[in-house]
């Protein structure tokens, strides 16, 4: 049976793991490679490392702390943050990533998507879309939350599909960093509009947050990062809490 | 940058060391797979010239995105260089879209011809089901000789990330579901296939790779 991942995911700034609370905030929680090991060990079913800076400064991602990262690493690789153009994805993936997330870019110009899906596969590429509450309806935002886009978050995830995602990694900025548990309404909203599988992000403070954005939020995986660096429940823990509540998990890990 | 080294293989035969040629034919990146040998300690060499794969005592053919990338193996003369080595019968791992070559054809690019090793042809899931097939499932493991999966119990869970599916065949030697049973491995004297992808599927995926190594 095809399972639910649990992913762990690695804000990065200046080559050093951060996390803040609602995009702000940061806090240092240590070593890229060391920590993506760990969680590995663990029974993390996915890695993704995000340079959480790299947009809003302009500059390229840490190519040598992917490097130093994948190394290692024998379970699924994904970096974001920074990815403008087809050659910043084939650097990433050269330096052992297996699949790039993309927002910013590719929201500017979604032919990005296809770009680098006719090159890489549709496997290797994630659109990412911060989504934020706005009435009824939910926008997509860029630059690291920084800049409201004009496009509907349900809608451009259907057009990124159409253009060639692979997947989409949905984070809430409502709920990001709260612990107030993910928004299963905005994740079931698109992962019941598109075909290819939603992860979702933002929010977890306990492992019953899981458990409900699994049933009520029909996402296909979750990802968390504060809920591990801090001590609050490790993923062997989390995945037998999803286990006994009947989430289909990878076990023994 | 990965490194290309087109002469490596006749290099390291010299020093008697079992090559493993990685053959680059431009789709998708290849560090993954390279690094997983890398980790087992096991000389690779990835390579695009069909002389390099004839020299070799092993051929990985990995393979991520459409199948019509593999139409690039027949410009470049690879096709010949590993049915005849297939011929030979030196070992050969194909790695998802590598091993949905292996069979003659895929609904996904009817016009490309794959090696034909099985009859079938390579089909799209169902639409109850989403797709791509992305994360991990279990293998059912229907034949206990494999050499490819020695040590590997029944029920292990192993990464895929594909479209399309092999059906069931006399080779398979591990069945996977999802909108109904195909093919995760294939399996029949020096030919191997996997459609999950074992250098991202943790300690069980390094097995089998190092099973590979040591046929």
């Amino acid at each position: 049976m095809l399972t639910k991942r649990i992913i762990a995911c690695l804000d990065v700034d200046a080559g050093r793991v951060v996390k803040g609370t609602q995009f702000l905030n940061l806090r240092d929680a240590g070593d890229p490679a060391e920590l993506a090991a760990a969680h590995s060990a663990a029974g993390a079913d996915e890695l993704v490392l995000l340079d959480i800076t790299a947009t809003h400064e302009r500059r390229a991602t840490l190519l040598e702390t992917v490097r130093r990262t994948a190394l290692e690493l024998f379970v699924p690789f994904t970096v974001g943050g920074g990815v403008r153009t087809l050659e910043d994805a084939g650097a990433i993936f050269d330096a052992g990533a297996d699949k790039i997330s993309i927002n910013s870019a590719a929201i500017a110009d979604s032919s990005l998507i296809t770009c680098i899906a006719q090159r890489f596969g549709s496997q290797a590429v994630i659109v990412a879309i911060d989504a934020k509450r706005n009435g009824n309806g939910f926008q997509a935002w860029t630059s690291g939350g920084r800049v409201r886009s004009e496009k509907d978050a349900v809608l451009w995830a259907k057009e990124a599909e159409d253009r060639g995602a692979g997947e989409i990694l949905l984070t809430s900025m409502d709920r990001d960093g709260t612990g107030a548990g993910f928004d299963c309404e905005l994740t079931r909203a698109i992962s019941q509009t598109v075909r290819i599988p939603v992860i979702a992000s933002g929010g977890a403070g306990s492992a019953e947050d899981f458990v409900h954005v699994f049933r009520e939020g029909a996402a296909d995986a979750a990802l968390a990062a504060s809920i591990f660096h801090f001590g609050l429940s490790s993923i062997s823990d989390l995945k037998r809490h999803l286990l006994v509540a009947g989430i289909p998990m990878r076990f023994p890990c | 940058m990965l490194a290309r080294q087109t002469n490596g293989a006749a290099a390291a035969k010299h020093e008697g060391t079992v090559v493993i040629a990685i053959v680059d034919y431009k789709a998708g990146n290849l560090a993954s797979v390279k690094k997983a040998f890398d980790h087992l300690s096991a000389e690779t060499v990835v390579t695009a010239d069909p002389a390099a794969v004839q020299a070799a005592e092993k051929i990985i053919l990995p393979g991520v995105g459409h199948f019509a990338a593999t139409k690039v193996l027949d410009d470049a003369g690879l096709r010949e260089a590993i049915i005849e080595q297939i011929e030979r019968g030196v070992p050969f791992l194909g790695i998802c879209v590598g091993m949905q070559w292996m069979l003659a054809s895929s609904e996904e690019a009817p016009d490309v011809h794959g090696l034909a090793l099985w009859p079938g042809e390579c089909s799209r899931f169902p639409s109850g089901v989403k797709s791509p097939h992305v994360g991990w499932n279990s293998l059912h493991i229907r034949n206990g000789a494999s050499r490819l999966l020695r040590g590997i119990p029944d029920g292990t869970f192993v990464y895929f990330t594909h479209s399309y599916r092999v059906p069931l065949l006399s080779s398979t030697v591990a069945e996977c579901e999802y909108g109904g049973g195909f093919s995760a491995a294939v399996e029949q004297e020096n030919m191997f296939g996997a459609q999950f992808h074992p250098e991202k599927s943790g300690s069980a995926g390094l097995r089998m790779l190092e099973n590979f190594c040591q046929i």
